[in-house]
């Protein structure tokens, strides 16, 4: 999922300080899970927001929705009838879904609710970590099943460099080694032979490198 | 094994010799003097000294400036070059750059993360990794082409190195990753610190039963101790170092005043065991901002003088 966390009230507050009618818009998806910008956050938010206006003695109306997803036409569609009413929309999607509504509501002005961070799993409760950095051409196939893109602080496709101690990297000791678990994992499946396959360099134009992307598939356009 | 390229480190290493080299550190602004002041003591002990890229991610004056200072004043530079900062345009021009002062020497290394140095909040690149970059320079040199496959006009001439650490983690794919190296056309092969020297030795058998000795030429890495204090940083907070408690409680043992003393004592030890070392062909001396005591070790350690070959 994209993974996103919650920006300080501080900053928001200076986004909308000036506004009289706004709409706090959650995601139902992604940011929900990972507790940023689903319902119960965006219930969180509007209540700070409320609390600060009240201090200020100013009278500012919030209401609160939450959309199945802010990156489809469809769900966005959902508010299209009363987005009129509002001076801008604070929302706590990913940057995908706080750029379709700015798209959708071109004369209405969006904010940002939450800091999108990355692609990730929950580890566990309260944690999550990157895995995937969507560059395009995916190699799990040849590093066990670990991305060296995302995990590795350097992207080594060749790894494990110098600075790995006891199965963590150089920069962070609580952060673990792509290329140690890459290695554990090719040990396990009887593959360590695979680890002196020198990687290629890579083709990096299907990353960020190569422009803003497009997947267009013909099979399922209508 | 015969030469490939015009360089004095391979002519050395190919004719049979220990070879010698060490590094200087560029200084953080533009005083050239600050390289031809360090190379100047100790360009009669080595046989090419190595001009770092902005190590541990500090900036500095570059390397390739740095080893056209030392190319001037007659002494051999290997250039040390990390991926981190450039990208594979980069990376091709500035070793054509090197390659036009007839600059003989490579190091191709990926890089320490900028998180350590003055720059945490900057990107990093590593378009092509450490053994990707040896690919690199062998492709340029040998095929005369560049990575998009066009001709290059005068071609690189460049002996080709890497550093290997046998220290790091997971050990089991060290001498895996030796290997490795080799495959991408690494020629030679410059270590990281030495201090656990039962570790080394046993890196040393391994990569000796593989064969891989007779591949590549390997310059044990050493680095004096200056202090006690040094000792312990050096364990406990460089990544990917080894100093043996052995070692720190004998740095320690001594007064501070003979600390130095013994740290030189301790370097010229090491290298007397290595030279015995089936697979070391030489040394790589990384006296850090100590380059005054270069010769000294390189004296004591029946090193000197230097085969006079250009």
């Amino acid at each position: 999922m994209i993974v996103a966390e919650k920006k300080p009230v501080e900053e928001i507050i200076d986004y909308v300080k000036d506004f009289k009618k706004l709409l706090i818009a959650g995601c139902n998806e992604c940011v929900t899970v990972c507790e940023a910008g689903g319902k119960k956050e965006v219930g969180i938010l509007a209540s700070a927001l409320r609390m600060y206006f009240l201090n200020e003695g100013k009278k500012v109306e919030i209401d609160e929705v939450t959309l199945e997803r802010q990156c489809d036409h469809e769900y966005l569609e959902e508010i299209r009838d009363r987005i009129d009413k509002y001076d801008a929309v604070l929302s706590l999607a990913c940057g995908v879904g706080v750029q379709f509504m700015a798209e959708k509501y071109f004369s209405t002005p969006v904010f940002p609710g939450v800091n999108t961070c990355f692609l990730g799993a929950a580890e566990e409760r309260g944690v999550w970590s990157e895995r995937c950095q969507a560059c395009g051409q995916c190699i799990l196939g040849e590093t066990a099943g670990i991305c060296p893109i995302s995990r590795c602080a350097k992207r080594l496709l060749n790894g494990p460099c110098g600075g790995s101690t006891k199965g963590k990297c150089e920069i962070n000791k609580d952060l673990d080694c792509a290329w140690q678990l890459i290695i554990d994992r090719l040990k396990e499946l009887n593959r360590l032979d695979d680890y002196e396959k020198i990687m290629p360099i890579k083709d990096w134009s299907t990353e960020r490198a190569g422009g803003p992307r497009k997947v267009v598939r013909e099979d399922v356009r209508l | 094994m015969s030469t490939k390229t015009p360089s004095k480190l391979e002519k050395i290493l190919s004719a049979g010799h220990m070879a010698v080299t060490s590094e200087c550190g560029p200084p953080r602004g533009s005083d050239s003097e600050d390289i031809t002041k360090k190379a100047e003591m100790i360009k009669n002990h080595v046989d090419a000294i190595n001009i770092t890229d902005n190590q541990t991610s500090v900036t500095r004056l570059c390397s390739l400036a740095s080893c056209i200072h030392l190319k001037k004043m007659g002494v051999e530079p290997t250039l040390q070059m990390v991926t981190r900062d450039r990208n594979r345009i980069a990376l091709q021009s500035d070793i054509l750059g090197a390659a036009s002062f007839d600059i003989y020497n490579i190091l191709c290394l990926s890089g320490d993360h900028q998180n350590f140095g003055d720059c945490p909040q900057g990107q990093n690149v590593f378009d092509i990794d450490s053994i990707q970059l040896i690919q690199t320079v062998r492709q340029m040199r040998d095929e005369g082409k560049f990575l998009g496959g066009d001709d290059i006009n005068r071609p690189p001439q460049m002996f080709v190195g890497a550093a290997a650490n046998p220290f790091a983690d997971p050990f089991e794919i060290r001498v895996p990753r030796l290997a490795k190296k080799i495959a991408a056309g690494v020629e030679f092969i410059q270590t990281q610190c030495i201090y656990n020297l039962e570790k080394f030795e046993l890196w040393m058998k391994q990569a000796c039963d593989r064969g891989l000795h007779e591949k590549v030429y390997i310059l044990a890495g050493v680095t004096p101790f200056k202090s006690a204090g040094m000792a312990k940083y050096m364990k406990n907070r460089v990544p990917g170092m080894d100093v043996p408690d052995d070692v720190v409680k004998r740095m320690s043992g001594v007064p501070k005043e003979n600390q130095a003393e013994e740290g030189i004592n301790i370097c010229v030890e090491t290298i007397q065991r290595l030279k015995e070392v089936e697979g070391v062909k030489g040394f790589h001396i990384m006296a850090i901002e100590w380059e005054d005591k270069v010769p000294e070790i390189v004296e004591r350690t029946g090193l000197y003088p230097r085969p006079d070959i250009s």
